[in-house]
Order: C-alpha cells, then sequence, then structure tokens
C-alpha cells in the first residue's frame, strides 16, 4: 500500500522480479563455472621452502603454507575438487531419491517400506551415518561420493513422493490406465517429465549439505586421502600449524567454502521460487 | 441523521507473482461507493469471492501486504488514513469477523474477547463486562474457558458477535454473520443486528443470503463481479417497479427457487473494458461493449447501468 | 494449566519403546554387516603393531569369529548386545558402556548448554526478524542465518579458536587431554575453560537453523486471520506479537528445536575435534579411525538412542500440549 511499491526499489530498480532471479541465477552459476575450470586448470602448484608460511600478501593473496605452496591456488584447487565430489554425490543422491519416489507410488507395501527407510536415515546422525558408510566402502573419493550421497536421498524422497503420489491421482493417469498403459510406461511419459524441474533444483539444493558434509568428514579424516586435497583435507591440515598463528591456513579456505556453498544455496532458492512463486508473494 | 462512513471510489487490486516470477495484477474492487449513516444498516450482498471481506478489511486496514488501494474513505466526516483506522479500529468500529477461524486457536474465547490488557484491574473490570455480554446472549460460563475449536457453530458466531459488542462502537461491520446457523439462530442474529441500529448505530451488514439482507438492511447494495451496480431501500425490492439494474431483476425474479442465495461465481477475472454484466445482460445497449457506465443517482436510487443514463441525459 | 492425560501418554511411550527396540536392532544388525563388510580387519586392528606368532592369531582370529559366517556373527552380536554389554573397547580397553558413559555425560553437558542457548537466542532472533519482516533488522538476522547456515561447523569452530585462543589467548588451545586417555583428572575450571568456546560455536550454528523456523512461523501468523482480527479489535501491533504470535509459534518452536538433536550430534562430533574437547565426539572419531570397531557400533547405538529421544520429546509436545490434539483420544 505504499506509494512506491516495495518491488520497484533498491538497485535494480529498473529490472522486474523475474528478470532480477535470472540474472542472479546467471551470474551466481558463472562464478561458480569460473571457479571450478580454473580449479581444474591448475596441476601442481610448485612448492618453495623459501617462501613457506608466510601471512597474506599481494605475491600471496591467501598466504603460502609449509611447503611454500600459494595457498590460493590450493585453494581454487580444493574448490573445484569439492565441487566434483558434491556433484557427484547429490547427483546419486537424487537418483536414490527418484527411484525411491517411484517404488513408492508403485504399490502399498512399497510405500510403507520406503517410509520405513525413510525413519530409519533420518534417525542416525548424517555424519555418523556418512563415517560409517565411508569406512564400509573404503576410504577415498568413491567412498565419500556414495557416503554423501546415500545420507541425503530423504528430504527430496518426501518431496517427490508427495508430488507422484498427486500425479497419480490425476485424472489423464487414471485415463493412460485405462487404455491399457504399463505402469512404467506412465512413470516415463507422464510422471517423470512433470517432475523433471522439481528434481533439477532438489540437487542443486542437496548441493550445500552435500560439499559440506564431504568437507567434514573429510576434515575427522574419514574421506579423502592427502592425495586429493579438498578443502576438508587442507583444513585439518592447517590445525597443526594454529598454534602458531598461521591463522591464513585455516581462514581463506574456509571462506572460500562458506561462498562456494552460499552461492549454490542461492541458485536453488532462486530456481526454486522461480518455479513455486509461493514464497515470493510474500 | 449524520454520515457515519463512506467510501468513495474504492478499488483495490493484488499483484501476484505467477509461475515463472511474472507479475500478475488482478482488480478485485473496482471504483466502489457507499455510505452508512447512523441509524441504519446497509447490506452488501454480492456472491462468494466477490470481495466483500476486503471492503471490511480496508476499512480497519488489515489488508494484505500485496494489495494496492485507491479512493478515499471517511468516518464520521473525517479522511482515514492507516494511522487513523488503527485509532479507530476496536473501539469506535468494530468487525464481526467472516468465520471462527480469527479467533486465535490457542487462547481461551473469553480471553479474546477481553482483549488487550495494561493491567489486572483492567482485565478484571473487562472481564466484568464480558461476562455481561456473553449471558446476555446465552452464553453461560462454562463457554468462558473454551477453545475455539470446541465451540459449535452457533456459539462461534455469537462469540464473535459479543467480542464485536464489547467496545460498543458506532460503526459494526458483520461479515456474513449467518451462514451455518439454523434459521432460530438466524432470527436471533437479525434481531442483535436490528438493536443495534435501534440505538442509534450503524451496520455494515455483508451477506450473500438475499433473505437476510431483506429482512434486516434499510438499504441494499449489489456487488457484481467488483463493481457496486445498483444500491437501493430494502422495501424497493417488494416491487419490480422499483429496481433498476436488469441484474438485480434477474436476482430477484429467480427467487426463491435459489434458495436466496448469491452463489453463482462472478470474480472478476479478466479486467472489461465495458460495463462488467455486459455479457449476461438482456438489454444490453451498443456502447455497453466498450464505455464503463458510471454510478449515478437515479431518484435517489444509485445505479450503474446506460439504460439510466440514457434517461438521465434526456431529462 | 496443562492438563496431560498420563494414561494415554503412557501408552504412547509404551508403543514408542517398542520402536525403539526394533529400530534398534534394524540398525545395530545394519551397521554391524557394514563393518564386516568394510576391509577393516578386527584382528589387525587388535593387535595393532604387535607382532604375534600364527598360533596367537587364529586363538584371536577365533576370538572374533573370523571363521564363522555373516549371519552367525550377526546373531552374535544381537546376543551380546541383548545382555547389556557391548563389547570391549580396542583403544580405552575398558568395556565399551564404560568409555560411552563417561564420554556421553561430558558431551551432553556441551551440547545441552548449547541447545539451549541456540533455542533461547535463536527463538529471539526469529521473532524479531518475523515481526519486523522486511525492515533492516530483519535483513542482518536473515544474512545472518544464511550464511551461518552454509559454513562447515568446524571452520566456525576454527575461527574462533584462531580468534579467542590463538589471538586473544583466552582459552586454552586443547589437544592437552590425549586420545585415549579417560578424563577425570581434570578439574572443574579447567574443564569449564574448555567448555565455553565449543558450546559457543555449537550454539551459533544451531542459532540458524532455529531462527529461520521462527521467523516463517511468525510470518505466517501475521497473515493468518486471527492476527488480522486481533488488529480489527485494537490491539496493538507487540501485544498481538506477545499474546497471539509467541502463542501459536512457541510449541512448534520447541519441537523443532528437540527434532535438531541429529544435527546437535553431528556437530558436537567436529566441534570436539577442533577443540580437543574430551567427550563422544573424539571417541568417535577415534573409534572409527583406529576401527576400534566395537566403540564405534556401541555409539552408533547410543547416538540413535538420542535421536530417537529428541524425536520423541518433539511429539509429546505437540501431541499433548496442544489444546487441539490434547484431547483427540486416541482410536
Ligand atoms: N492476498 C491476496 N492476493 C490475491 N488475491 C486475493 C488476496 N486476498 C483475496 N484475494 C482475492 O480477492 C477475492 C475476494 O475475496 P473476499 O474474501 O473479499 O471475497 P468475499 O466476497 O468475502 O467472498 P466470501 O463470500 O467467500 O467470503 C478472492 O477471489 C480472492 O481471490
Ligand atoms: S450498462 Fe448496458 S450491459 Fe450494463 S447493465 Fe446496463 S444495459 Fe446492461
Ligand atoms: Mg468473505
Amino acid at each position: 500500500m505504499s506509494e512506491n511499491p516495495w518491488y520497484n526499489k533498491g538497485l535494480f530498480s529498473s529490472l522486474n522480479l523475474r528478470e532480477k532471479t535470472l540474472l542472479t541465477i546467471a551470474l551466481t552459476g558463472l562464478v561458480l563455472v569460473v571457479i571450478f575450470i580454473c580449479g581444474t586448470m591448475i596441476n601442481n602448484i610448485p612448492t618453495n621452502f623459501d617462501t613457506k608460511m608466510q601471512a597474506p600478501s599481494f605475491v600471496h593473496i591467501f598466504g603460502t603454507d609449509w611447503m611454500g605452496r600459494d595457498m590460493f591456488f590450493r585453494t581454487i584447487k580444493g574448490l573445484s575438487l569439492s565441487i566434483i565430489i558434491g556433484l557427484g554425490a547429490s547427483i546419486i543422491s537424487s537418483i536414490i531419491a527418484t527411484i525411491l519416489a517411484f517404488l513408492a507410488s508403485s504399490n502399498k507395501y512399497l510405500d510403507s517400506f520406503v517410509s520405513w527407510l525413510i525413519d530409519l536415515f533420518a534417525s542416525i546422525p548424517h555424519i555418523l551415518l556418512i563415517m560409517m558408510i565411508s569406512i564400509a566402502l573404503g576410504k577415498g573419493a568413491f567412498g565419500v561420493i556414495m557416503a554423501v550421497a546415500f545420507s541425503h536421498w530423504v528430504n527430496l524422497t518426501r518431496v517427490l513422493r508427495a508430488e507422484v503420489l498427486q500425479i497419480n491421482t490425476s485424472e489423464y493417469v487414471a485415463l493412460s490406465n485405462k487404455f491399457g498403459k504399463s505402469k512404467f510406461w506412465i512413470a516415463k511419459e507422464h510422471i517423470l517429465p512433470l517432475i523433471l524441474s522439481q528434481i533439477f533444483v532438489g540437487t542443486l539444493l542437496v548441493f550445500p549439505h552435500a560439499i559440506m558434509h564431504e568437507s567434514s568428514v573429510t576434515f575427522l579424516g574419514f574421506g579423502l586421502s592427502p592425495h586429493e586435497p579438498a578443502i576438508g583435507i587442507i583444513l585439518s591440515e592447517s590445525m597443526s600449524y594454529l598454534a602458531m598463528g598461521a591463522w591464513w591456513l585455516a581462514f581463506f579456505p574456509g571462506l572460500a567454502l562458506l561462498i562456494v556453498v552460499l552461492l549454490f544455496d542461492i541458485i536453488g532458492d532462486n530456481l526454486k521460487r522461480l518455479l513455486d512463486p509461493r514464497e515470493a508473494n510474500n | 441523521m449524520e454520515k457515519l462512513l463512506e467510501v468513495n471510489n474504492l478499488s483495490i487490486s493484488f499483484t501476484q507473482y505467477v509461475q515463472g516470477l511474472n507479475r500478475n495484477e488482478s482488480k478485485v474492487i473496482s471504483d466502489l461507493t457507499i455510505d452508512v449513516n447512523e441509524n441504519e444498516i446497509v447490506a452488501i450482498l454480492g456472491s462468494s469471492g466477490s470481495g466483500k471481506s476486503l471492503l471490511a478489511h480496508s476499512i480497519l486496514g488489515i489488508l494484505p501486504y500485496n494489495s494496492h488501494v485507491t479512493g478515499t474513505l471517511k468516518f464520521k466526516g473525517k479522511t482515514l488514513n492507516q494511522e487513523i483506522k488503527e485509532e479507530l479500529r476496536g473501539h469506535e468500529i468494530c468487525l464481526i469477523p467472516q468465520s471462527v477461524n480469527f479467533l486465535d486457536p490457542l487462547m481461551k474465547v473469553s480471553d479474546q474477547a477481553i482483549g488487550e490488557c495494561e493491567n489486572e484491574e483492567e482485565y478484571n473490570r473487562k472481564k466484568i463486562k464480558q461476562r455481561e455480554v456473553f449471558s446476555k446472549y446465552g452464553l453461560n460460563e462454562s463457554v468462558d474457558d473454551l477453545y475455539p475449536f470446541e465451540l459449535s457453530g452457533g456459539m462461534a458466531r455469537k462469540v464473535l458477535l459479543s467480542t464485536a459488542l464489547l467496545n460498543d462502537p458506532d460503526l459494526l461491520i458483520a461479515d456474513e454473520p449467518t451462514p451455518g446457523l439454523d434459521s432460530k439462530s438466524v432470527e436471533e442474529t437479525i434481531e442483535d443486528i436490528k438493536n443495534l441500529k435501534e440505538k442509534g448505530k450503524g451496520v455494515l451488514l455483508i451477506t450473500h443470503e438475499i433473505d437476510v439482507a431483506l429482512k434486516t438492511a434499510d438499504r441494499i447494495a449489489i456487488f457484481y463481479s467488483g463493481y457496486v451496480i445498483e444500491i437501493n431501500k430494502a422495501e424497493n425490492f417488494k416491487n419490480k417497479e422499483n429496481i433498476l439494474h436488469p441484474y438485480t431483476n434477474a436476482l430477484i425474479n429467480a427467487l426463491p427457487e435459489n434458495g436466496f442465495k448469491l452463489t453463482e461465481g462472478v470474480q472478476p477475472l479478466d479486467i472489461v473494458e465495458g460495463c462488467p454484466y455486459y455479457e449476461n445482460c438482456p438489454i444490453r445497449l451498443e456502447k455497453c461493449e466498450n464505455t464503463k457506465p458510471e454510478l449515478i443517482d437515479h431518484n435517489g436510487i444509485m445505479i450503474r447501468c446506460f439504460n439510466f443514463k440514457e434517461a438521465n441525459d434526456g431529462t | 494449566m496443562i492438563k496431560i492425560n498420563n494414561k494415554k501418554l503412557a501408552k504412547f511411550i509404551g508403543f514408542k519403546a517398542i520402536r525403539l527396540l526394533i529400530l534398534l536392532i534394524v540398525i545395530a544388525t545394519i551397521s554391524f554387516i557394514m563393518i564386516q563388510l568394510s576391509p577393516i580387519d578386527p584382528v589387525r586392528a587388535y593387535l595393532g603393531q604387535r607382532i604375534v606368532s600364527e598360533e596367537q592369531l587364529a586363538i584371536i582370529g577365533h576370538y572374533w569369529g573370523t571363521e564363522l559366517s555373516l549371519g552367525e556373527r550377526v546373531l552374535g552380536w544381537l546376543q551380546t548386545l541383548a545382555t547389556g554389554s557391548m563389547g570391549f573397547s580396542l583403544i580405552y580397553r575398558v568395556p565399551v558402556t564404560e568409555v560411552i558413559i563417561s564420554k556421553f555425560t561430558s558431551s551432553l553437558i556441551l551440547m545441552l548448554s548449547s541447545w539451549v542457548i541456540s533455542g533461547f537466542v535463536g527463538f529471539g532472533l526469529g521473532v524479531l526478524a518475523g515481526a519486523k519482516e522486511g525492515t533492516w533488522i530483519d535483513k542482518v538476522i536473515k544474512t545472518y542465518c544464511y550464511i551461518l547456515q552454509s559454513s562447515p561447523t568446524f571452520w566456525i569452530g576454527l575461527v574462533l579458536l584462531m580468534f579467542f585462543s590463538v589471538y586473544l589467548g583466552w582459552f586454552p588451545i586443547g589437544l592437552s587431554v590425549p586420545i585415549g586417555q579417560l578424563s577425570d583428572t581434570v578439574t572443574i575450571w579447567e574443564w569449564l575453560d574448555r567448555l565455553i568456546l565449543p558450546a559457543i560455536t555449537l550454539s551459533i550454528v544451531g542459532i540458524a537453523s532455529i531462527t529461520m523456523y521462527t521467523r516463517d512461523k511468525l510470518i505466517n501468523v501475521k497473515k493468518s486471520d486471527y492476527f488480522l482480527f486481533a488488529q480489527a479489535r485494537g490491539e496493538s501491533f507487540w501485544g498481538i506479537i506477545k499474546n497471539h504470535g509467541i502463542r501459536n509459534i512457541l510449541l512448534p518452536a520447541i519441537s523443532i528445536q528437540f527434532l535438531s538433536f541429529n544435527e546437535l550430534f553431528g556437530g558436537t562430533i567436529l566441534v570436539e575435534q577442533v577443540f580437543a574437547y574430551p567427550g563422544i565426539g573424539q571417541a568417535t572419531v577415534a573409534a572409527g579411525l583406529r576401527s576400534d570397531v566395537p566403540l564405534l557400533l556401541g555409539i552408533v547405538i547410543v547416538s540413535t538412542i538420542f535421536v530417537f529421544v529428541g524425536n520423541m520429546l518433539a511429539d509429546i509436545i505437540y501431541k499433548y500440549v496442544d489444546p487441539r490434539l490434547r484431547s483427540v483420544d486416541d482410536e
């Protein structure tokens, strides 16, 4: 009821909400892609013991570590590793969620089985579960990806299950049933396309959790080996040098991780709003 | 007779975002003009979803955030803004809300009727008054400690009515006070509202039940697709000669088969250029399609129809 | 004021107890199988660096049941559990139950203190942000929550450690109680000194979710019909927030806080690692890294009970305190 409606204030006042949302998604996406590509192009970071343990300066903006390696490059490299693992884990967990949601929709027993599975997985602390799975599968990237994937499908499964259930009761599905189409055909032709966007957004929303849990278990020593220097490794290595005051070893890599997670969060939230405008109306 | 409430050219529209975040404007009330005098009951008769509750809410200043309002509201000659509305509401203007959902589900009903108190002493004073009013409407002491979900439909109406009357307002806005009541309770509610009028108060009665409007009101405003299309004296409805608008005529002709209810939904979905009733009008003129008739005074009857504008223009 | 139907509650708790039992059996079985299938060799883990003869190896192997089938081993493990024992910890060389009791108590203090702090602060911030939705206060609180939700718990711990312990020197840097030593030799002050920073870290992390939840709930309440009607009755804004807003969001918020036991436990593991706080988290990490299978399985079981109890309390609050559900009888 104000004179100048709220959506017309601020920096991008000439854009409407839709354009603003799309712009945000594009910009954050671009930043992530750039980080990722730069990370994969950094292959070996030279060690130089003359310049070891240097505080941040113009030459080494994130400082250097105990082998004189530049922390900025290590951070970018670590981020791109974390992004790959996070992406792998979120994609696998979305696949699990989709399969389980369809299973749940196919009959009553499977439905209660899936609900039971959801309860089961929600009843153990996440990190403990990830630790257990990564121990069982042997440590290393594969173990971590699977561990994170197997502990993050719960929420998306809940959402998809409800969605599939709703579509299943709709008229055209009933019609297809009448025409004698198989359940698999209906799932593939009618239901999957409708929930595809949700799966996509779900994957993006799982990502921040995945990357954070990955770095957490890695930090604890369960995830990647020191040959795969993701952010968790960098941070756990930094622990030994903290007492000496080498704050930059922990501060910048963690901050960078935070920013990446935040960017993914922003993309996920904005996409969600684009597809489901209920929130935007508030 | 002093004009208690005047609503002039009130329009209410909403901004909403639909999928893909495209903006969507929808106009719910257009160019609404109506007034309520002291010692008078004015009924607003309109179908479900036509924006009647929004009219009530705009008078009390409790519209949602995404609404946009134009036009003026006056109370006792004073133009209302949000600040004045906030001062008046609950004291001089009171609302009987549409349903029991307007009560806090987790608070005992007596405490809600009493409302906010500064101190113990004020609470005790109001508590006595609340008991008085509740008893007057046949709500005994056991009702005081009930939660809203424990009330029957009739009790809930009475609690809502008492809540409004506790504050002894000059203007009462009753938003559909009768649905869901048995016929005896409906009669009682109508009586209660009429009693208020006898005490010199003004009442704006919002309803979609034609018979309730006919039995209670002095004047009736007919609401169609977000527009007020006719404001006429209740007694005129007894004689078809005195009903002017073709929509009102259709309504009255359909009585009593349609159960005295305006149920068919005429929501103002698309913003029309011409007369809102053009599609269904049996006596439409050529210009009705693209030009909008104004609400005009025709021998004391307010009417929005070119047929009467013609007549006016002629004399 | 709150009348709780005792008989119904007893029945409910009984029902939950049975569910917990089933859940524990399933979890115990699955996690046991998972460990059995893992590359961990229990005999090697038991021996550590010691060198033994072939015969001794066979005896130890027999003790760990390496020649039994998987099914038999699972049954054996469940039988051991049924007697109330969880086996013998390899690292600490005492029964697992003993380790867990001592470690869990010290973690419980850490978790509970930060749980209470984050509950109160988070709820308060949430109410403030929700009531002042759209203002700069709301934006500041929201941004704070967003950032916290995106930051790894252990990194916040590291930052606090670097600032308060290393830079300012206010708190110990930790690592003074070596892993593997039960910490009953520590004085209360030393221990409190060591509690403050981890507790603050855990609270800071816990605040975000409860604040966002409270804020969203309050915003919904503000749009509710009863909120509008309270305004229409002329009540003051903060009066309505107090009388109707908080009344309607307090129970769900408390429930949510109980549902957070899962994250709380996870957070503790990380925070204890950063601050070298001698609790269940450190024990978990040690057990995992050094293949102390009995201890690890014991911790899985205890943490499952912990999370379950939290969920059950949330349920009870919902079902037995809300007047709308309180009077509904079980079928
Ligand atoms: N916040 C909002 N945003 C968008 N549209 C709204 C909003 N609130 C109400 N509306 C629209 O306004 C219209 C009128 O609502 P209102 O409740 O005033 O109708 P009513 O005449 O009181 O109907 P009823 O007889 O059912 O009470 C509805 O069709 C609704 O779609
Ligand atoms: S203005 Fe025209 S269309 Fe509208 S009611 Fe009158 S005659 Fe009918
Ligand atoms: Mg209404």
